[in-house]
């Protein structure tokens, strides 16, 4: 009933041959495995197997609660444990994650792996931060409780560490009481880049939550022309009784062809969405689904880019430069008249604990490509423009970056790596990623 | 209601569980492994924000003398049983049992005979308090023989009609039996198989389930839409059915 011809893949669709093996026994199902994956929401092949090996250990059916402490917001659970199903148990009886990424269908595993960073980074810093201990499955077999203090630098160097350092079988962190379950929420258009990076610093001053949408393909006076998104909890007083109920996703039911979504088409509806917004500023009251999660709306929405998918590229650039070093980067954009579907732009505080995390002070921008045969040469392109301006790129959504370029942004490679080798001498734990960009054996 | 659940550690028990003690329903657990009968236990208690994990108890399908114990330490600790449900199960390919004698008849003795055993129990307690629901998984694979499943569609073939007899039997007496077929569903049990078109998800079932327990219905299919395709594969000629 097996099929050879299997796949695995990330969410940008680009696969390898393989297959995820799932089981609701995570320390069974990791003893052997060489890589675990959750949701595979990350865009490109951080949760794919190594070429030489055919399995990959899926953690989803693992999903059980082992504790929660309503006094103090800690919480224990398996790592296949989605956080879409944590916010529909929690949010009702007042508790949110600390940090959630732009998508409700991760699991704590995975959320852990990439250390992800969400609107409030500016104010809370990444998931990582709110982890206080994790259960591993380690190469040489053996299981592991580590913590910042027992085996921190096991701990750290797993906290972005993208599942090469150990299977995360257990996640403790703290989850953060809010108010109420809604979000008071304010939006202001800005008509080019300069303005719009203002804003989204301005905001994040007296806001927790801030993102800035950018018009990925408007260029000359309208470059980078956007909308800044900023957002708290709403106060009881300010806020509909209740929590909202999670939106029933509507399904894309086929993939679109290859050229749906191109410069042409991304820029009427970037203007639309542009114009529709108006001059002035606009607040609401709104469901923290759509306020986090507008994507979610829309299920399997990768089938837009057809069947070749589409990468992301997010980086962040050090803030000595200031705006100009994001100019650089969306007009190096514009004269390649890259199709950017989709720009998110977001300012980062501080650098966290994680050996290897992404974020660090300064800028981080997000765009959204449809694979095509150009799609290797633009990332080379942006990524020589990163290593030029001091930053780095965030390996959950990369499928493209070659070795030697991320060998360049990341000094803190050999300190990662050292730590890893004392864990795992062999290298048993790898990935296509650490493969691609680490030059692990295959 | 009161309701007894044995295999709700995993697959589509544990969704069960999960969406009884999330209504409010008092639930108690029974399973072999004491250690994923805690963890589960836990995780059901924060679901249903109660003060304390409800209670669980060993029992193994594998060991007819924990049938008794279990259901009666059940018994008492939720005071009286309103519902009873069986989801706990083996399962293997047919090629695997052809190769393994002792599996093969292990496997025969707890999907068959050793289910049964245990529903006697829980009849016995159910009727005699003045009825309730007897709530178990069978298969779809019990509807029509097939060449991969041999033995343990032989083995749901006949839990079926066990409960399909227990209902005319006991009905007047108020007992109600709920025999859940199950289709593909996407649990560990089948996590080494492709899904097949029409695989569904645990907390679906669970759903489906539910409502079939609170209305007593004999008979239900989940995901709903296997009983059309029970419907046809139950009459393919056998000539189809040799093919594979
Ligand atoms: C629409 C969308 C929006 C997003 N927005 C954001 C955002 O705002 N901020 C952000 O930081 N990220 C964001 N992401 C990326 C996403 O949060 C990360 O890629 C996350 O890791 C995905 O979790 P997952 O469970 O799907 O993990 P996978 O994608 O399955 O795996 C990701 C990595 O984690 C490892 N991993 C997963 N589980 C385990 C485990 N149990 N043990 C060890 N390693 C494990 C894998 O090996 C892999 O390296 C977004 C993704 C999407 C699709
Ligand atoms: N999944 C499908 O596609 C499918 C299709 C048709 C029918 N079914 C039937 O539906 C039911 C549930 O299936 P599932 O997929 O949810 O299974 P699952 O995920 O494998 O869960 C099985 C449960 O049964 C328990 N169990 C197994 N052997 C036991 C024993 N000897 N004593 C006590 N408990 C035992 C397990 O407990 P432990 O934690 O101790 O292992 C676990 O809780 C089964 O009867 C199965 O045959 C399933």
């Amino acid at each position: 009933m097996r099929s050879d011809a299997a796949t695995v893949a990330g969410w940008g669709r680009v696969s390898a041959p393989g297959r995820e093996v799932r089981s609701d026994d995570l320390v069974r199902l990791t003893d052997g495995a060489v890589l675990s994956r959750g949701l595979g929401r990350s865009y490109g092949d951080s949760s794919l197997p190594p070429p030489a090996v055919r399995e990959v250990a899926g953690t989803a059916l693992a999903d059980r609660v082992l504790a929660f402490d309503p006094a103090t917001g800690r919480l224990r659970a398996e790592a296949g444990l989605s956080l879409h199903a944590l916010t529909g148990m929690l949010l009702p009886r007042g508790w949110f994650v600390p940090v959630t990424p732009g998508t409700a269908f991760v699991t704590l595993g995975g959320m852990v792996a990439a250390d992800v960073h969400g609107k409030n980074h500016h104010v809370d810093g990444c998931f990582g931060a709110h982890v206080e201990a994790l259960r591993l499955r380690v190469a040489d077999g053996r299981i592991v409780d580590c913590t910042p203090e027992r085996d921190g630098d096991l701990f750290r160097a797993t906290v972005g560490g993208m599942g090469l350092t150990g299977h995360i079988l257990e996640v403790a962190f703290r989850m953060q009481r809010v108010p109420s379950a809604w979000i008071e929420s304010e939006s202001v258009r800005a008509a080019g880049i300069d303005v719009l990076l203002a804003e989204l610093e301005r905001s994040s001053a007296a806001w927790p939550f801030t993102v800035a949408w950018a018009d990925g393909v408007a260029g000359g006076a309208r470059l980078g022309r956007g909308i800044v998104h900023r957002g708290r909890w709403a106060e009881p007083g300010e806020a509909p009784a209740g929590a909202p109920a999670p939106p029933r996703p509507v399904r894309v039911p086929c993939d679109l062809p290859g050229r749906t979504l191109n410069r042409t088409t991304v820029g009427l509806f970037n203007a639309a969405l542009y114009r529709r917004h108006g001059r002035s500023g606009r607040r609401e009251v709104q469901s923290p689904y759509r306020f986090f999660y507008p994507l979610d709306r829309l299920a399997d929405w990768n089938r837009l880019y057809g069947r070749r998918g589409l990468t992301q590229h997010q980086c962040v650039l050090p803030p000595e430069r200031g705006p100009a070093a994001v100019r650089d980067l969306l007009e190096l954009l514009a004269r390649r008249r890259a199709c950017v579907c989709l720009c998110v732009i977001k300012n980062c505080g501080n650098e966290g604990a994680g050996t290897l995390s992404f974020p660090r002070r300064g800028t981080s921008v997000a765009i959204d490509l449809p694979i095509d045969d150009g799609t290797q040469a633009l990332v080379d392109a942006l990524n020589e423009r990163v290593i030029d301006l001091g930053g780095r790129i965030y390996l959950a959504k990369d499928a493209f970056t070659r070795a030697e370029h991320f060998r360049a942004m990341e000094p803190r490679l050999d300190c990662w790596t050292a730590v890893r080798r004392r864990w795992d001498p062999e290298l048993r734990l790898r990935s296509a990623q650490s493969v691609r960009i680490l030059g692990d054996p295959a | 209601m009161n309701a007894v659940l044995l295999g709700a550690t995993r697959g589509m028990g544990r969704a069960l569980a999960r969406l009884l003690v999330a209504r409010g329903d008092a639930l108690c657990l029974l399973g072999r492994d004491p250690a994923e009968l805690e963890r589960s236990a836990r995780d059901l208690q924060v679901r249903g924000a109660l003060a304390a994990p409800p209670p669980a108890f060993p029992c193994d399908l594998a060991r007819p003398e924990t049938f008794a114990p279990a259901l009666d330490a059940a018994a008492e600790s939720l005071g009286r049983l309103d519902v009873v449900v069986v989801t706990a199960a083996d399962f293997a390919v047919q090629t695997v049992l052809e190769s393994d004698p002792d599996r093969a008849r292990a496997l025969a003795t707890v999907d068959f005979a050793n289910t049964v055993g245990f529903c006697e129990h829980a009849r016995q307690i159910l009727l005699s308090a003045g009825g309730g629901t007897l709530c178990v998984f069978s298969s779809v694979a019990g509807d029509r023989a097939r060449s991969s499943v041999v033995l343990y569609g032989a083995a749901k073939a006949g839990l079926s009609a066990y409960l399909e007899g227990l209902d005319h039997r006991y009905h007047r007496q108020g007992l109600r039996t709920v025999c859940v077929k199950p289709g593909f569903v996407r649990t560990g049990m089948t996590a080494g198989l492709d899904p097949p078109p029409f695989a569904g998800d645990p907390d679906r079932v669970a759903r489906r389930v539910a409502r079939a327990i609170d209305r007593g219905r004999p008979v239900v299919y989940a995901p709903a839409v296997w009983r059309w395709v029970m419907l046809v594969v139950r009459h393919l000629p056998r000539a189809v059915m040799r093919l594979r």
